[in-house]
């Protein structure tokens, strides 16, 4: 066969395999109202974090003490000094643009939340899989593992790591990873254990197929639904933690921010000066909304109680 | 002579996301007093939402119409309180399956209790002597012990007795029963049915006999209403509808009923030895009662032999829980048998490695029960006819699965432009076939069909058992059929092998089996198969073995049909029957002169 001709198949295939399951729920997950406006707001924030540089005339670590602490232009309410235009959320303690800042905490702060959930995606379903697909002995012994680890404090692992490998960005990713991993592999153990003792598996072994086409043609196609679910409740969750982090002082360093250490820093000057922590706060919580209307819609789409 | 209950015109609709739907459309019919009326249909058919329907029953989206007289009483829009007075006193109601319609956490005699105090009040003593007396009624032995029992305590055939009960205490003059026995196995299902015609001929109560099966219809019915697509298609007496009927459908009906006293016309087999099983035994451990109690053994196949020749079918027949799941299982090597030799072409496969025994399976397949459950769901149907190919012949190009893939599906019965199709966009019998398909594209020279046919409607089922049999008469193919289903093994098998307990108590060539069975479990499970002719249903005389089956767990429940050699103590190592050779090829496991 040409390759051109394989190509041709490949996507003829693909264009069957569309119009499946998967093709249904991707409907019902667009006619979930939430859900939809969820996906847009989200990408808009995406976008804008994306572009920050753009979007405004600032850098995010220009300081300009012409115009520390002062509110937008905008501000209804009483303020020391108005930061003139442009500084459309106002700025921060030494001058610095907020409106800028908080799309680059956007940038650091999605960035977490997407690098960390793909890590904890990777090795939890891998070894969720191993440990249900194996079953006896290997699965309790692996699972004991991610008990024990579940049992660590948390903080106190991560100051351990901080200390052993000194602050630095990419440390935080990993810390974060290897917590949240335990979950995902909990839930895909628990979903393999159920997906091995269905018929087809047992018809794909009298068909010939071995262990490895078993697991990844018939498994991981079948467990994937709740995963996908859990991934979109995971993002939002390392979203916060990141902030935890920053707020106590463990995560991202200066001149860099994260709505962490965004709203940290706008929590000391609340009283005075409380936009520096309404914008922030109101992105991450914005953002938070819309991870959570997208699980939700998820869910209910990938539910096959729902057909 | 006036009717019991009429009803006219009755219809019932659903709406549902995907429209509405008509299930049932004016239907009419009478039961007279005393008379049972057989409604056969198949899935579908409307025949259980019909009586739903009239008992107020309908699920929420269902709506009704027509009229429904209880002696001259219209029962179409009363309000509940006054449709009970007649809902569970006069008119009951007997379900397919008894665990689900039972309470599970409340004991059998409470759940009568309530049934019977509900309409009729009575000093507790006088209660609970009732329920005694009926509970001996419809032959549940130890009554007063088993009336403190939970409904998962007892077995299936059991539960159909307590709802059989349940529902003749109040003294109702009509007993609907929708698929009593469909769940049960063939030597239970012939005890109910005896207790339910029992009730027609002692107590008069009329019985609606809703079954899918003309086989039940046949030996209880007086009446017969076919129903299809929620349309009675044809009505009349029984002896009419069996002998002389006058519908296609119900021709058609009757014709694809697999029948016992047919011989069928079967490609003679070779001589050509292919499989050679010797004394196989698959044991699971059971989890003892206590925490620190040693787990039991459950023997699931017991030390079983037989042998396959090129082109020759092996009917294996036993009731549930006999092994023989578990024994093709063992022989496919899918559960690795405890001890014993499958030697396949003089291979033992039994010592083979797995990677060996996988390349192994081009030479042998299996076709499973379940055909929805043994797909994935989330494959294209196309994809798992050539999952084996894929895995069995790698090195074929991609139109070369193709090619192969659409031939396979041609000469299965499905057209070959439903490759992207999904299981659950396929009706049950195009399922089957997708299985089928699937397991014989490598081209293998042994198919085990594990109870392949049995979830289906019966004129799907006569399709596939043709579609098996060309198949087989084309490729030559060796076959293990299993089947609960005696009529249905009949017209495919060569030999036949009865189980029981995981054991083999009779092994002959078909037509000796079905012609001279010799071993009492054998008689007593072809004497229990209801065929589908009215006047030898009436005249049979029944061998009815009593009870259910004992527990695989107890050591001495193989040997029930050798009470003398029998030691009575549950743990003890026990007698093996031994297979006699009473005539050529026909072997009989010892047992007690009858």
């Amino acid at each position: 066969m040409t390759p051109a001709a394989v190509r041709n198949a490949q996507t003829l295939e693909r264009a069957f395999a569309g119009r499946s399951l998967w093709a249904d729920a991707r409907a019902r997950l667009f006619r979930n109202k939430a859900a939809v406006t969820g996906m847009a707001v989200l990408g808009i924030v995406a976008l804008l974090a994306l572009f920050a540089p753009y979007v405004s005339r600032f850098a995010y670590d220009g300081i300009d003490y012409s115009v520390v602490t002062c509110a937008p232009d905008w501000w209804p309410f009483e303020a020391a000094c108005k930061a003139g235009p442009g500084h459309w959320f106002g700025t921060d303690t030494v001058g610095r643009d907020l409106f800028v800042r908080v799309l680059y905490g956007a940038r650091v702060s999605l960035a977490v939340g997407f690098v960390a959930t793909l890590v904890s995606l990777m090795i939890g379903v891998l070894y969720g899989a191993t440990a249900g697909y194996w079953g006896g002995r290997v699965d309790a012994l692996m699972m004991r593992v991610v008990d024990i680890l579940y049992s660590l404090p948390f903080i106190f692992f991560v100051i351990i790591l901080m200390v052993m490998f000194d602050r630095n960005f990419y440390l935080m990713f990993v810390a974060i990873g290897a917590v949240v991993w335990l979950t995902m592999a909990r839930i895909v153990r628990g979903q393999t254990l159920s997906a091995k003792q269905k018929e087809y598996i047992e018809a794909a072994r009298a068909a010939g197929v071995s262990p490895f086409g078993i697991i990844t043609r018939h498994i991981i196609p079948n467990v994937v639904g709740p995963v996908v679910v859990y991934v979109t409740l995971t993002v939002p969750d390392v979203i916060l933690i990141e902030s935890f982090l920053s707020f106590l002082g463990l995560g991202i360093q200066e001149p860099l921010t994260s709505w962490g250490v965004l709203i940290a820093d706008g929590a000391n000057t609340m009283e005075s000066a409380p936009w520096m922590l309404v914008f922030p706060a109101l992105f991450m919580a914005v953002t938070l909304f819309c991870f959570n209307f997208i699980g939700d819609g998820l869910r209910d789409a990938l539910d096959p109680k729902d057909h | 002579m006036s009717a019991l209950l009429e009803i006219r015109d009755l219809d019932v609709h659903f709406s549902t996301p995907d429209g509405d739907i008509h299930a049932v459309k004016k239907v009419s019919l009478d039961i007279a007093e005393g008379t049972c009326l057989g409604v056969v249909g198949e899935s579908g058919s409307g025949k259980s939402q019909l009586f739903l329907a009239a008992m107020g029953l309908l699920a929420a989206n269902g709506r009704t119409s027509g009229s429904v007289r209880y002696r001259g009483q219209e029962l179409l829009g009363l309000e509940p309180r006054e449709l009970n007075q007649y809902r569970g006193s006069k008119i009951t109601m007997i379900f397919q399956d008894p665990l689900t319609s039972l309470t599970p956490h409340m004991t059998i005699g409470a759940q009568i209790m309530e049934a019977l105090t509900l309409h009729q009040k009575m000093p507790r003593e006088e209660a609970e002597r009732r329920i005694r007396e009926i509970l001996e009624y419809v032959r549940i032995p130890e009554a007063a012990r088993r009336m403190k029992q939970y409904p998962h305590e007892l077995s299936g055939g059991m539960r159909q007795r307590v709802m059989i009960a349940m529902a003749t205490i109040t003294g109702p003059d009509l007993v609907i029963a929708d698929e009593p026995t469909t769940a049960l196995d063939v030597t239970v299902q012939a005890q109910i049915l005896e207790i339910l015609r029992a009730l027609k001929t002692d107590k008069k109560t009329a019985l609606a006999l809703i079954s899918h099966d003309m086989g039940v219809i046949a030996g209880s019915a007086d009446q017969v209403q076919v129903m299809r697509h929620g349309e009675v298609v044809e009505r009349g007496d029984v002896d009419e509808i069996f002998y002389a009927p006058r519908h296609d459908y119900t021709r058609m009906l009757l014709g694809s009923m697999p029948r016992l006293d047919q011989e069928p016309d079967l490609a003679a087999s070779s001589a050509k030895l292919l499989l050679d099983v010797e004394d196989v035994k698959v044991t699971f451990p059971i989890k003892g009662e206590g925490f620190f109690a040693p787990p039991r053994l459950l023997r699931a196949v017991d030390g079983i032999s037989f042998t396959l020749r090129a082109g020759e079918t092996l009917g294996v027949v036993g009731e549930s829980g006999c092994g023989k799941s578990t024994l093709a299982r063992a022989v496919l090597q899918l559960i690795p048998p405890d001890s014993g030799q499958v030697v396949w072409l003089g291979r033992d496969l039994t010592v083979e490695k797995q990677d060996a025994i996988r390349r192994a399976r081009k030479d042998f397949q299996i076709v499973f029960q379940d055909p929805l459950a043994s797909l994935d769901p989330r494959m294209p149907v196309g994809v798992s006819i050539a999952e084996p190919l894929r895995a069995l012949e790698p090195g074929l190009t991609r139109n070369e699965i193709r090619a192969r893939v659409a031939a396979i599906m041609r000469k299965a019965g499905l057209d070959p432009a439903w490759i992207n199709r999904y299981p659950h966009e396929l009706s049950g019998g195009q399922n089957q076939r997708v299985g089928i398909a699937r397991a014989m594209i490598v081209e293998p020279k042994m198919v085990v069909c594990d109870e392949a046919v049995s979830a289906l409607d019966v004129s799907i089922q006569a399709q596939i058992v043709a579609l098996i049999k060309s198949l087989q008469a084309e490729t030559g193919m060796a076959m293990i059929f299993i089947s609960h289903d005696l009529s249905v093994v009949r017209q495919l098998s060569h030999r036949v092998m009865v189980l029981y307990l995981g054991r083999v108590v009779e092994t002959a060539a078909a037509d000796d089996l079905y012609r001279d069975p010799r071993h009492p479990y054998t008689r007593a499970l072809l004497s229990a198969v209801p065929t589908p002719d009215p006047r030898r249903e009436r005249a049979r005389k029944r061998t009815l073995l009593t009870g259910d089956l004992p527990s695989p767990l107890d050591s001495r429940a193989p040997l029930a049909f050798l009470k003398s050699r029998r030691v009575d103590d549950p743990q003890a190592e026990q007698y093996r029957p031994q297979l006699l050779e009473v005539s050529a090829g026909h072997f009989v496991a010892e047992h007690d002169p009858p």
